[in-house]
């Protein structure tokens, strides 16, 4: 077990130093010269100053070199400046946007667990009836729709037809802060960002929870006369949920994905909306600064996922 | 061998047998193969071309001048529905020809090729796929810049990385058996390799996978387009006229102007998944439910 986590941790890593060189490989195909990230836009800086700088930061070395140089930057936290926001250091700006991103996530994938388990049980266990149909139709039709639609037609329907939640932003402008304010303006984007995940969920725990309860244990059980909900709840559930958990890790990196859409829709001033709009203006110091730190993330989450997997799952041994 | 092979079908009219019972895939195709005709015929029949411009109808309602009704400067919404699906096929058409290309032979080269092009194709695979796709897209966006081609280019790029593992894995197989390694023994080369032995045995894969990918290049355009990305206005496509639904404005008070467009795409992904969808199962009826 040990020698697993050992490996594993290890060809993360690997993956992280590759991710940073990829990066760097972009940023340096970015038109513009690479040292306007470092330069703050607010200090005009003579020309010997900026060549002062650029020897210090190493831009007059071969590519090689010039590589460790800017991972030893990125690694003490210096992503360079924003070009288009005055004052603002890269770094800065996503450390402001870390928050609100990781609350819309946080609360998308929990509800999208909730809901994409509860009905992949349901459908599995009334499988090939009218709410099995129903849901198995709508939860097609969320995987077929992509986020943006979903969001444009939830905040129509939601926001403007029925009124029902704020029509965007973090929070209501100029009112103090309350939690009641912010549940307010967290619930409806984090609803439809759970939407295209849990119909995903809800696919492969329908099937999985199919393959468990055709097993001889499960008949087993039912023989004892052990009463039907204990059978679902206890012995099949457990043993559905195994490979559905690692496909909720795998699909962080499609809640990322339609998290930035969500954003961009209702206004959520977090990392989604910071990429795009730094797409929008150019502002390569960012774009590559975001890209690097979301990466990392995801690189981060999927070796806890394989982690936890080996640790739930007894069969798992030394990989 | 002759009375044998006469009493027993191909494996080829085997799945297609299995398609045409498949009630999803049917359906796909029943929804697909009209809106084709519909698009590729629309000039014909329709009197407004996507760009005229309706000075006498801005922002109208749908009505029987315009079935779909017009947008903020009075262009037809059905005719620019239609041309963005005619604009949205040949985006993912060409996309998916282009990553199922790269795809194969990437795969096929690190089956065929040994070990260090299996480990170094393999790894860039790794990494391509680690970062979230919607990232990867909006970064060589943005230094790809706007445009159809390279629109084209930017999704081709994301997509070959999944259908390289699955013919590796499918040829990794392949390699080992004997007439693979009687024709390497007479000193075949990677290209007889790749295109006598690897290809008619991995045809089943990367038909099912074009016919997924054609739905997914299909989402990531219009994803693309929405976000300013991806075809430029005026040039119709689905996901620039969604685009403007971000105007409070056109969302609460012409939703025509999105709903179309929104729906045709919706329709358009499933269709072709539902096809997809029943082309795989045909192929393999073994295989597991489970999305991609």
């Amino acid at each position: 077990m040990l020698r697993y986590f050992a490996m594993r941790l290890l060809s993360g890593a690997g993956m992280l130093l590759a991710l940073t060189l990829l990066i760097f490989i972009l940023t340096r195909l970015t038109p513009g010269d690479p040292i306007d990230a470092y330069l703050d836009p607010n200090v005009p800086l003579s020309q010997e100053e900026v060549n002062a700088l650029r020897t210090h930061l190493g831009l007059d070395r071969p590519l090689p070199e010039q590589y460790l140089a800017w991972l030893g930057e990125a690694a003490r936290g210096n992503l360079g400046h924003s070009l288009q926001r005055f004052n603002e250091t890269v770094t800065g700006l996503i450390a402001q946007r870390v928050g609100p991103t990781l609350l819309l996530m946080g609360s998308g994938i929990a509800i999208s667990i909730i809901l994409g388990v509860s009905t992949g049980v349901f459908t599995a266990v009334r499988r090939d009836t009218l709410p099995d149909f129903a849901l198995s139709a709508t939860a097609l039709l969320g995987i077929s729709s992509p986020a943006f639609l979903t969001a444009l037609l939830g905040l129509y329907v939601a926001s403007v037809r029925l009124k029902w939640a704020p029509s965007g932003g973090l929070l209501t402008p100029g009112a103090e802060f309350s939690a009641w304010d912010l549940l307010q303006h967290l619930l409806l984007p984090a609803l439809l960002l759970s939407i295209g995940q849990a119909a995903l969920i809800m696919r492969y725990m329908r099937a999985s929870m199919l393959e468990v309860l055709n097993q001889d244990y499960v008949r087993t059980a039912r023989a004892k006369g052990v009463r039907e909900f204990q059978v679902v709840a206890k012995h099949a559930l457990r043993n559905a949920l195994l490979p559905v958990l690692t496909l909720i890790g795998s699909t962080i990196g499609l809640a990322i994905g339609g998290a930035i859409f969500i954003e961009r829709v209702f206004n959520w001033p977090g990392m989604g909306l910071l990429l795009v709009s730094a797409v929008e203006t150019r502002d390569y110091p960012v774009i590559m600064g975001a890209t690097l730190v979301i990466g990392s993330c995801v690189i981060v989450v999927n070796i806890l996922t394989d982690l936890s997997y080996a640790l739930v799952d007894p069969r798992i041994k030394v990989g | 061998m002759l009375a044998l092979s006469r009493k027993t079908a191909s494996p080829l009219a085997r799945a297609a047998g299995r398609f045409v019972h498949n009630r999803a895939a049917l359906f796909g195709l029943a929804l697909l193969i009209p809106a084709l005709l519909i698009l590729l015929s629309y000039p014909v029949w329709l009197a407004d071309a996507p760009n005229d411009i309706d000075l006498l109808a801005l922002n109208g309602e749908p009505s029987w001048r315009h079935l779909f009704g017009t947008d903020g400067v009075g262009r037809d919404v059905l005719s620019r529905t239609l041309e963005g699906g005619r604009i949205s096929l040949l985006v993912s058409v060409c996309s998916v020809a282009l990553s199922t290309a790269v795809g194969f032979i990437v795969g096929a080269v690190s089956a065929f090729g040994g070990r260090w092009a299996d480990a170094i194709a393999m790894r860039t695979v790794d990494l391509v796929m680690t970062l979230p796709p919607a990232i990867f897209l909006l970064v060589i966006a943005s230094i790809a810049g706007a445009g159809i081609w390279s629109t084209v280019f930017v999704i081709a790029l994301l997509s070959w990385p999944v259908l390289s593992r699955m013919v590796r894995a499918r040829l990794f197989e392949l390699r080992e058996r004997d007439f693979v390694l009687a024709s390497r023994g007479m000193g075949a080369g990677m290209w007889h390799l790749l295109f006598r032995h690897g290809l008619p045995n991995s045809i089943d894969i990367l038909v099912v996978y074009a016919t997924l990918q054609v739905a997914n290049a299909i989402l990531l355009e219009a994803g693309l387009s929405f976000l300013g990305l991806g075809i430029p206005p005026p040039t119709a496509s689905w996901g620039n006229m969604l685009n403007g639904a971000r105007s409070t404005v056109v969302l609460e008070q012409f939703p025509w102007e999105w709903l179309f467009p929104g729906g045709a795409l919706v329709l358009a992904v499933l269709a072709i998944n539902f096809i997809g969808d029943g082309l795989r199962d045909a192929f393999d009826p073994r295989a597991e439910l489970g999305g991609s």
